[in-house]
């Protein structure tokens, strides 16, 4: 065989293979990212579902709160409905945070509630889940960021552009929210 | 910004490669011995006797191998006579480690263990990232506040995530091979007859023992020490990263410096380089002091945490 034909042979080769070793990285990079989404989602599942035993438990000392008790309630549900959107997800989780600090702040006028054990313990309990929303957060932003710079690095946006891989969201505070709470005593 | 996922990805190959490495080279040297050993056979154009060994001696040094690898890690929680740590008894700690362990995208989580002493000290055991244990003591988390104590279980992550201990306990049971099979050169030294070769063979055996359990045991060790504090450092900055707050575990640091008694009674040579502190606090400086520490200098660790801008 003709040498040329052999060198555009040897060519073809390792753009092949290239292609595939790039592929395949995305798709796991890919993978990685909605792997460390759904694990943001169980550490929220569990924050909300710790919620309602949060509320009866404080009901039983504070009934006349109504206006936090309703501001947890419409938080906590904004949560469910935001299902795989990041974006109303990130949204909905701070809601629920701040929500969730009123609850807090109100149960300090109660010391009876306060001394409560199954308060404390829920308030250890979603204190540590709040800390792992966090940490799935980290981690689902790192991956994300790893996958986003592959995307739109050359030459691999080449083969994201060819099997049409999408860029991914990161779980960030929308700059509304942002804002400084004003403390008014 | 570097990531801790491709940190640990490289990590993990760069480990792979030195145990390759070591495996390699460990073998070249089996494969001289053997040879020299069974010269007069190869000589005369028989293989055999050669095969025989060579293929004999690699399969003990896989068997002393598995050994290590099916108690090694679990040895040293009954040696440090560490307990398991509940979730109702230290809260913090167990919500702690979880919490790492998801920030490092880990599909388990660690094990949580006390050891009840008042030195400030902790290591991380366990083969496999998914079967990995952490210990801590109990004088640690009295005396460290939660940003400290994390950057120490950070460390400590990183150690089971870059598959230091793997990497450690293989080394070191080759090594014993090492001490094993130039032990078998010793006795073969004073048992072999020298009438039919003027001795020379003798003088074989002397040879390859010292080339084993002398010299091939004293490089070996000066470059696991080596190994064993770059990747203390490598712990230090990728806990670093996984916390986002080098400071933690630099004023962690501060604080077991200061310590005046790092657990010696519990460890010994063969566990010191687990821990997150050397445990050996002998005043003494030696000339050969830094080359043989299992654990870099600790005012160093902190400048270099300190020095890191994120």
């Amino acid at each position: 065989m003709e040498t040329y034909l052999i060198v555009i042979l040897v060519i073809l080769g390792v753009i092949t293979l290239w292609a595939i070793f790039g592929y395949n990285a995305f798709v796991r990079l890919r993978n990685e990212v909605e792997n460390s989404w759904s694990q943001i989602d169980v550490q929220l599942k569990r924050r909300t579902d710790l919620i309602p035993n949060l509320i009866n438990t404080v009901k039983g000392y504070a009934k006349h709160e109504k206006g936090t008790f309703e501001e947890v309630t419409k938080a906590r549900t904004a949560m469910i409905n935001a299902g795989g959107n990041v974006a109303a997800t990130a949204e909905a989780e701070n809601m629920l945070t701040g929500a969730l600090k009123s609850i807090f702040a109100v149960a300090e006028a109660y010391p009876d509630l306060k001394a409560n054990q199954n308060f404390m313990q829920l308030q250890e309990e979603l204190s540590g889940t709040e800390n792992k929303v966090a940490a799935t957060r980290q981690y689902y932003n790192d991956t994300v960021m790893e996958y986003n710079t592959k995307l739109e690095s050359f030459p691999s946006n080449l083969i994201a552009g060819m099997f049409n891989f999408k860029e991914k969201d990161l779980f960030e505070i929308p700059e509304s929210e942002k804002a400084v709470p004003k403390v008014e005593f | 910004m570097v990531n801790l996922h491709s940190e640990v990805r490289k990590n993990k190959r760069d480990s792979n490669i030195v145990l390759i490495l070591f495996f390699v080279f460990s073998a070249i040297l089996f494969g001289i011995a053997t040879l020299l050993f069974t010269y007069q056979d190869i000589m005369q154009g028989k293989y055999d006797l050669f095969l025989l060994i060579y293929f004999g001696i690699l399969t003990i040094v896989v068997l002393y191998i598995f050994y290590f690898i099916s108690n090694g890690d679990k040895m040293i929680l009954k040696i440090t006579d560490a307990k398991k740590a509940t979730k109702k008894d230290f809260p913090f700690l167990y919500h702690s480690v979880e919490a790492l362990s998801l920030a490092a995208g880990m599909k388990t989580t660690p094990k949580c263990y006390v050891i009840k002493d008042t030195a400030l000290n902790a290591f991380a055991t366990g083969f496999k990232p998914e079967n990995s244990y952490i210990v801590v003591t109990t004088g640690l988390i009295d005396k460290l506040n939660k940003q400290e104590l994390e950057g120490v279980l950070a460390h400590e992550m990183s150690h089971i995530l870059n598959q230091d201990i793997k990497i450690n306990l293989y080394i070191a049971g080759l090594m014993g091979v090492f001490t094993l099979v130039g032990t078998f050169f010793y006795y073969a030294m004073f048992t072999h007859s020298g009438r039919n070769d003027d001795g020379k063979m003798k003088i074989a055996f002397f040879g390859l023992w010292i080339l084993f359990s002398v010299i091939g045991v004293f490089f070996a060790t000066l470059f696991r020490l080596k190994l064993s504090r770059q990747r203390e450092y490598l712990a230090d900055s990728n806990g670093a990263l996984l916390t986002r707050y080098p400071e933690g575990l630099a004023s962690a640091l501060e604080k077991i410096k200061g310590d005046p008694d790092p657990l010696v009674d519990k460890a010994n040579k063969a566990t010191a380089h687990l821990f997150i502190s050397t445990p050996f606090r002998k005043k003494k400086v030696s000339f050969f002091g830094n080359l043989f520490a299992t654990h870099p200098p600790i005012d160093l660790r902190i400048a270099k945490l300190r020095g890191k801008k994120k």
